[in-house]
C-alpha cells in the first residue's frame, strides 16, 4: 500500500491542495506566487469574456454527445445481438475506431470533412446537396466533432452487447406469454435489466465530456492551418471563432500558452467543484431508475 | 448426449409448427436486421477507406476533389519517414509505453489485492478514493503538477521537456488499473487463498504464486489498455514536450506532421494510416484479452 500511498499523495491530494491554493494569487511560475485573494474568481465569474462560452460549449457537448453515443450504441448492439450471421465480423468493423488514436482520428475526419474538396462534400455535391463548412464553420465544428465521437463509439457498444446477451432468455418468453410485442419486451425487459450497464456509459460519457480535450485541440489547430494555408502553430485554440473552446482547453490555454497559473488554478477548481458534483449527483440518482438484478451489492 | 439432444429436439419441433406468416415477418425482420447492420458497417469503414485511399494520392489530386487515386503513389509510405523523424517518435512512444505500463503492473498488483482481499481498517474509504481518483478530470491537477516537475531539478536535470513526468507517477500506481485488478481479484474464490495459507504461505508469496497465476487474463488486460493510453495519449506530453520536438511522442508528432510540411495532406493521411496501423495489428493478435477486458470492466462497474 505505501508507494501507492506515496504516488496519491504526491500526484493527486498534494496537487489539488495546492491548486487551491494557487487559485488565489497571481502566479506565472518565474516569481513565487503573490496572494490576491478573490481576485481570480471575481474575474472569472464577472469580466473573463470566454468562460460563458467554454462553458455552454462543454455544456452542448456533453448534452448532444452522451445521449446520441450511448442511443447509438445500444442500436447497434440490438442489431449485433439478433444477427445471425456475420456477428463477428460486424463486431469488429464497429469496434475498431474506438481504438484509432484521437489524433489520428480527428486529422482523418479534419480532412475527410474539408469543405472544398473533402470526400465527404464532394459526394454530397454529386447528390446535389451543398455541404456545410464542418471544421471551418463556428455552427458546424462542433457536430463535426459529434460525428467523430459517434465513431468511436466501439467501447460503449462492446459493453451493451455483452450485457444484452445476458438478458436471461426466461425473461423474454414470460413476456412473450404475457403478449408483449417485440418493443414492449424492449422496453420492459432488455432496457430494466441492462440499466446499470446504460448508466455506467452515462456517467462515463459524462466524465469524459468535462474532460473532453485532444480531440478540440487537434481539429482546431488542423482546421486553422488549412484556412491560413500557412499551418503556423501558434494559438489555434477554439478555433474558428472559439466554437471548439471547451473548458478544459481554456484551462490549457491559460496555464500553459499564458502562463496564468494563478487564474489556471481558479478554474481548474470551478471545474473539480462541477465533475464532483456530477459524479455525486449522477451516483444518488441512480437507485431511482437503475434497476439492480439480485438486488443487493 | 440425451441430455444436450432433448432441448434441440423440442426447438425443432416447435419451429416446424410456427405458421407461415409468422415465419415470413421472421425472415423479414432479419433481412431488415442483417440491411441495416451492413449499412451501419459501411458508414463505420468509409472514414478508414478515404484515408487510405488519400494516402495512395498524389499530392496534386489529394488537393483535388477526386475520390479514387490515380496514378497509385506508394511512394507516400516511404516519403513519410524521410520527411519527418517518425523513428525518433517511435522511439519516444515505446519508452513512454513501456516504463509505464511495466511501472504501473509492478505497483498496482500489489494495491489491488490489499483493497479486493485484505482485511484492514479503512479499505473501503481507499477504494472509493481510487474510485474518485479515476472519474476527476486529469486538468484539475495539471498546474501545481507542471509547477512541481518545473522546479524540481535534482543534479540540475530538468524534467520539463522530457517524458519523464508522465512515466514516473505511474510507478506509484494508476487508479484505472488498480479498479480493473481488484474487480478480477474479487472473483478468486477465498478457497485457494485459504488453502495456500494453510500451507503456510504469507501474503506475498500467495499474490506472487496464487493471485498473479489465476489474474493471468486481468493482468494482460490492465497492460493491453496501459499500452493503448500511453500509445494515445496527448494532453501530458503535450504539456511536457511541446516545446522540446526531440522528446515528442509518435501523438504529438502526428499533430504538428502537418504545419510541420505545409499542406501535404497525402503524406499526412499516410502517417495517420501508420500510426493507427500498430494499434490495430494488436487488436488482431489479442482479440480475446481486448474483449474481456472491456467487460470486465464495465459490466461489474
Amino acid at each position: 500500500m505505501s508507494p501507492w500511498l506515496a504516488g496519491f499523495t504526491i500526484f493527486f491530494a498534494y496537487p489539488i491542495v495546492w491548486s487551491g491554493y494557487l487559485s488565489f494569487t497571481h502566479y506565472n511560475l518565474l516569481s513565487p506566487p503573490k496572494w490576491i485573494g478573490l481576485a481570480n474568481y471575481r474575474y472569472l465569474l464577472h469580466s473573463d469574456p470566454q468562460v460563458w462560452p467554454s462553458v455552454r460549449n462543454t455544456l452542448w457537448l456533453i448534452a448532444v454527445l452522451v445521449p446520441l453515443q450511448v442511443l447509438f450504441a445500444l442500436g447497434v448492439a440490438l442489431m449485433l445481438a439478433r444477427a445471425r450471421r456475420g456477428v463477428g465480423v460486424f463486431r469488429t468493423i464497429f469496434y475498431l475506431p474506438a481504438l484509432a488514436p484521437p489524433v489520428a482520428a480527428t486529422l482523418g475526419f479534419v480532412y475527410i470533412l474539408n469543405p472544398a474538396t473533402g470526400p465527404v462534400n464532394t459526394i454530397l455535391g454529386h447528390l446535389g446537396i451543398q455541404g456545410p463548412l464542418w471544421f471551418q464553420s463556428p455552427s458546424w465544428a462542433k457536430p463535426s466533432l459529434v460525428i467523430l465521437g459517434l465513431w468511436g463509439i466501439g467501447n460503449t457498444m462492446i459493453i451493451f452487447l455483452a450485457a444484452v446477451l445476458d438478458v436471461p432468455r426466461h425473461l423474454y418468453e414470460s413476456a412473450e406469454l404475457d403478449g408483449a410485442g417485440p418493443l414492449q419486451r424492449l422496453r420492459w425487459v432488455t432496457i430494466p435489466t441492462i440499466s446499470p450497464v446504460i448508466l455506467f456509459a452515462v456517467v462515463l460519457g459524462v466524465i469524459q465530456g468535462l474532460q473532453y480535450f485532444t480531440q478540440a485541440y487537434v481539429a482546431a489547430n488542423v482546421a486553422a492551418g488549412q484556412a491560413d494555408q500557412a499551418g503556423d502553430t501558434v494559438n489555434h485554440l477554439g478555433y474558428p471563432q472559439d466554437s471548439t473552446l471547451f473548458y478544459p482547453v481554456m484551462i490549457y490555454q491559460h496555464g500553459f500558452v499564458y502562463f496564468n497559473m494563478g487564474y489556471a488554478s481558479a478554474l481548474a477548481m470551478i471545474l473539480l467543484a462541477v465533475a464532483f458534483a456530477v459524479v455525486l449527483v449522477i451516483v444518488v440518482n441512480s437507485r431511482r431508475w437503475v434497476h439492480y438484478q439480485g438486488a443487493l451489492r | 448426449m440425451s441430455v444436450a439432444a432433448a432441448p434441440v429436439a423440442a426447438r425443432r419441433i416447435e419451429r416446424r409448427t410456427l405458421p407461415p406468416e409468422v415465419r415470413r415477418r421472421r425472415f423479414l425482420l432479419a433481412v431488415a436486421n442483417h440491411s441495416l447492420l451492413i449499412a451501419a458497417a459501411i458508414m463505420f469503414l468509409a472514414p478508414i477507406a478515404f484515408i487510405a485511399l488519400t494516402a495512395l494520392m498524389t499530392n496534386h489530386q489529394a488537393l483535388s476533389s477526386q475520390l479514387w487515386p490515380h496514378p497509385i503513389r506508394w511512394a507516400n509510405f516511404k516519403d513519410v519517414f524521410t520527411t519527418a523523424p517518425i523513428w525518433r517518435w517511435t522511439l519516444n512512444t515505446m519508452m513512454y509505453s513501456g516504463l509505464a505500463t511495466l511501472g504501473l503492473l509492478l505497483s498496482s498488483v500489489p494495491v489491488a489485492y490489499a483493497l479486493a482481499r485484505l482485511r484492514w481498517r479503512g479499505r473501503q474509504v481507499a477504494f472509493m478514493v481510487v474510485l474518485v481518483a479515476l472519474m476527476l478530470p486529469p486538468q484539475i491537477s495539471v498546474v501545481p503538477l507542471y509547477a512541481m516537475w518545473s522546479k524540481w531539478q535534482p543534479f540540475g536535470l530538468h524534467f520539463v521537456g522530457t517524458l519523464w513526468p508522465v512515466i514516473i507517477p505511474n510507478w506509484l500506481g494508476d487508479a484505472f488499473s488498480i479498479f480493473l485488478l481488484r474487480q478480477f481479484f474479487l472473483t478468486i474464490p477465498e478457497e485457494y487463498l485459504d488453502a495456500a495459507r494453510v500451507d503456510g504461505c504469507g501474503e506475498l508469496r500467495i499474490l506472487t504464486t496464487v493471485v498473479i497465476r489465476l489474474a493471468k487474463p486481468a493482468i494482460a488486460a490492465v497492460a493491453l489498455f496501459s499500452f493503448l493510453y500511453t500509445f494515445n495519449d496527448f494532453f501530458l506530453p503535450l504539456l511536457y514536450t511541446n516545446e522540446n520536438p526531440h522528446n515528442w511522442p509518435l501523438q504529438i508528432g502526428l499533430s504538428q506532421f502537418r504545419s510541420l510540411h505545409q499542406v501535404q495532406w497525402n503524406l499526412t493521411m499516410a502517417a495517420t494510416l501508420l500510426v493507427m496501423a500498430p494499434v490495430v495489428v494488436l487488436f488482431f493478435l489479442a482479440q480475446r484479452v481486448f474483449v474481456e477486458g472491456v467487460t470486465l470492466t464495465g459490466v461489474k462497474g
